[in-house]
C-alpha cells in the first residue's frame, strides 16, 4: 500500500483521465493485476478436474478465497459463499432456484423503486411465471426508502423483499437493517443487493441476520467476471441448482444425476480461478487500506464536490442532503441533457456516467429523464474535482453562451 | 476541443432549440417512441399521414441536443413529402452515416450531421428518430403503436 493510494493503481500512470465513474467499475490496484499475471504464468490449471498437483492447487486457492470472503462479509460458513459471474447472475440464481420454486399466485414481492434493473427484471420474470405480485416501496423526500410505505405494504402475503443497500444512481444508503428486521416479522426473506455498498462499509451478514446478499468483484478493485452470492445455509440447502453441468455432480447416470453439496452444487462448469484470486487480493487491499480510510476519503471528496456544485447556479443536484451516503453524486446541468454534459466533459478527459443508470423506475419517480453521475473512489483527488468543475463551466459556455 | 465546436455549432444548436417542431399535433395517426437506453434519449414522433403523404409531424420527449437537432432536421425534410420521397431521404441519410454515396440535395441542413458518423458515442443520437420513421414508413403499418429499445 502506497502512502498516496493513487500510486497503487497503474491505470493513472498511463492515463491523464479524471476517472469519476468508479460506481460503474473501479480501477485495479497493482497487487490485483500482478496476481492475475502470476496465476497464468505460474499456476494455471483446471481447478479440481484432475489429480495432479496444479489442479489441486487451483482448487485450494478457490477454497482459500471462499474462506476469506466468508470472513470479509461476516458469514457463518464457507458453504454460504457461492461464486457467480456477477451480481446479476447471483440475483438470477435466487430468482430461478428459490423464487420460481417457492412463490405462488397471490404471494407478493416487495422491491425498492430505486433498485437497479438487475434487481427488478428477474422478479418481473418470476411474477409472470408464478403469478406472484410485485409491489414497490417508494422513497421519502431525501431519497431513502420510506419505511412507512414499506410497513403499509408488508403483510403475510410478502414472501420476498429485495432492495439495494446503496442506490447506484444517488449514492443514498438505504435503511436495509430495519427492512430486514421488519421482513422477518412476517417470515419474508430478504435479498440485499450490496453491489454499491460492499466497498464502502463493513458488512456483517450473520450478525445483521441477512438472508441473501449479492455483489460484483469489479466494483471493488477485482477483475471483471467474478461475482458473489452469500445466502443462509438453510436457504441454499433447500433449493435446486441453477445451472447444470460439470463439477456440481456426484453420480451421473444415463437418465439422472445426483448433485454435490454446497457450495459446488451452484457452481457448474469451470470457475474463473484468476478472477477469484483477483478478488482475494482485492479484499486484502481493502483490509489494508481499511473501511475507515475509504469512507474518510470518499466522504471528504464528495462533500467538497457537493459544496462546489451547490455554488453553481446552473447545476441541479439530486438527493445530496442525506447524511447516509457513499461517494456518489447525481446532478444535471439545468436544461442540458446528461448525454451532452457527459460528452463535453469527456472531451476534457473527465469520465462520468450519464443516462438513467439502469434505474428507469427511479428516474421516472424523481421526474427526470436522466442524470449525470459522479462516483468517487480512494484514488481520486481534489484535482479531479477541480477538473470536473472547470469542464462543467465549459458545458455552460456551450449551452448558455 | 474540435469535437465540441463541431458538434455544438450554431446550426445544430438552432435546430435543437426549435420549438415549432416540438409538441403535440392534431389527430396524429402514427406515434412511435424511439428510445436509446444507454444514453437516455427518448423521442416520440407524432405523425399525421394522409394519402401516403406526411401532412404534419412533431416530436415530444427528452433528448440531447444532437438527437433534438437531428429530429428537427428530419421533420423539416419530410413534411409534405410522400412515402417514396421520404424513403429516399431516409436512405440518403443512412448512406451518409455509413460513409456511402448519398444525395446531399434532398437532405438539406441534415447533411451538416455527416461528421457524427465518426463519433461512436453520438451516432445513435443522430440516427434515433430517422430509424423510428423508417420503421413506420418502411413497414407501412397503420394505427398508433409504441416501440422501445430502438437502437
Amino acid at each position: 500500500m502506497s502512502l498516496n493510494l493513487r500510486d497503487d493503481f497503474p491505470f493513472f500512470k498511463n492515463s491523464d483521465i479524471a476517472y469519476l465513474d468508479s460506481a460503474a467499475t473501479t480501477q485495479k490496484p497493482y497487487s490485483v493485476i500482478k496476481e492475475i499475471e502470476d496465476y497464468y504464468t505460474k499456476y494455471n490449471a483446471n481447478a479440481g478436474r484432475g489429480s495432479h498437483e496444479l489442479s489441486m492447487l487451483s482448487k485450494q486457492l478457490i477454497s482459500d478465497t471462499r474462506k476469506k470472503i466468508k470472513e470479509f462479509v461476516g458469514a457463518s460458513s464457507d458453504e454460504e459463499v457461492i461464486f457467480t459471474k456477477n451480481t446479476t447472475e447471483a440475483i438470477n440464481l435466487i430468482a430461478y432456484s428459490y423464487a420460481l420454486n417457492n412463490l405462488k399466485e397471490n404471494d407478493e414481492i416487495l422491491l425498492g423503486i430505486s433498485n437497479h434493473h438487475s434487481n427488478i427484471v428477474p422478479w418481473q420474470f418470476v411474477s409472470s411465471k408464478t403469478g406472484a405480485k410485485i409491489k414497490y416501496i417508494y422513497l421519502d423526500e431525501n431519497g431513502q426508502l420510506d419505511i412507512n410505505d414499506f410497513k403499509s405494504k408488508l403483510s403475510n402475503k410478502t414472501k420476498l423483499v429485495s432492495i439495494s443497500a446503496v442506490v447506484n444512481t444517488t449514492g443514498v444508503i438505504q435503511p436495509f437493517y430495519e427492512i430486514i428486521k421488519l421482513s422477518h416479522l412476517v417470515n419474508a426473506i430478504t435479498l440485499i443487493d450490496t453491489a454499491q455498498s460492499i466497498l464502502h462499509f463493513k458488512h456483517e451478514f450473520s450478525k445483521w441476520d441477512m438472508d441473501i446478499i449479492t455483489f460484483s468483484g469489479h466494483k471493488m478493485y477485482a477483475s471483471l467476471g467474478i461475482g458473489v452470492l452469500v445466502a443462509k445455509r438453510k436457504l441454499l440447502e433447500n433449493i435446486p441448482p441453477f445451472i447444470y453441468g460439470g463439477d456440481m455432480i456426484e453420480y451421473v447416470e444415463e437418465e439422472s444425476s445426483t448433485f454435490k453439496d454446497l457450495p459446488e452444487r451452484f457452481e457448474a462448469g469451470t470457475l474463473d480461478t484468476s478472477a477469484i484470486l483477483s478478488l482475494n487480493k482485492a479484499i486484502d487491499y481493502i483490509n489494508d487500506v481499511s473501511y475507515d480510510k475509504i469512507r474518510e476519503i470518499e466522504y471528504n471528496l464528495s462533500s467538497l464536490l457537493i459544496d462546489k456544485l451547490k455554488k453553481l447556479d446552473f447545476i441541479e443536484l439530486y438527493c445530496v442532503d442525506v447524511v447516509d451516503r457513499v461517494g456518489i453524486v447525481s446532478f444535471n446541468v439545468k436544461g442540458v441533457h446528461s448525454h451532452d454534459t457527459a460528452f463535453i466533459l469527456d472531451q476534457y478527459k473527465v469520465a462520468i456516467r450519464s443516462g438513467h443508470h439502469c434505474t428507469q423506475p427511479l428516474m421516472k419517480y424523481l421526474g427526470i429523464a436522466s442524470s449525470c453521475r459522479v462516483s468517487i473512489s480512494i484514488y481520486n483527488n481534489i484535482e479531479d474535482i477541480d477538473r470536473l468543475i472547470l469542464a462543467l463551466y465549459k458545458v455552460k459556455e456551450v449551452f448558455y453562451g | 476541443m474540435d469535437n465540441i465546436n463541431k458538434l455544438y455549432q450554431q446550426t445544430i444548436m438552432d435546430y435543437a432549440k426549435r420549438n415549432d417542431v416540438k409538441g403535440e399535433i392534431e389527430n396524429p395517426n402514427y406515434a412511435l417512441r424511439g428510445h436509446n437506453p444507454s444514453c437516455g434519449d427518448d423521442i416520440t414522433l407524432l405523425i399525421k399521414l394522409e394519402n401516403d403523404k406526411i401532412v404534419d409531424m412533431k416530436y415530444i420527449g427528452s433528448s440531447c441536443a444532437i438527437s433534438s437537432a437531428s429530429t428537427s432536421m428530419l421533420i423539416e425534410n419530410v413534411i409534405g413529402k410522400n412515402k417514396d420521397e421520404v424513403q429516399n431521404i431516409l436512405n440518403s441519410f443512412f448512406s451518409m452515416m455509413r460513409s456511402e454515396e448519398y444525395d446531399e440535395t434532398i437532405l438539406n441542413d441534415a447533411s451538416v450531421l455527416e461528421f457524427v458518423k465518426d463519433m461512436p458515442a453520438r451516432i445513435k443520437c443522430a440516427t434515433l428518430s430517422w430509424h423510428s420513421l423508417k420503421s413506420i414508413i418502411g413497414e407501412g403499418n397503420d394505427g398508433i403503436r409504441e416501440i422501445k429499445g430502438n437502437n
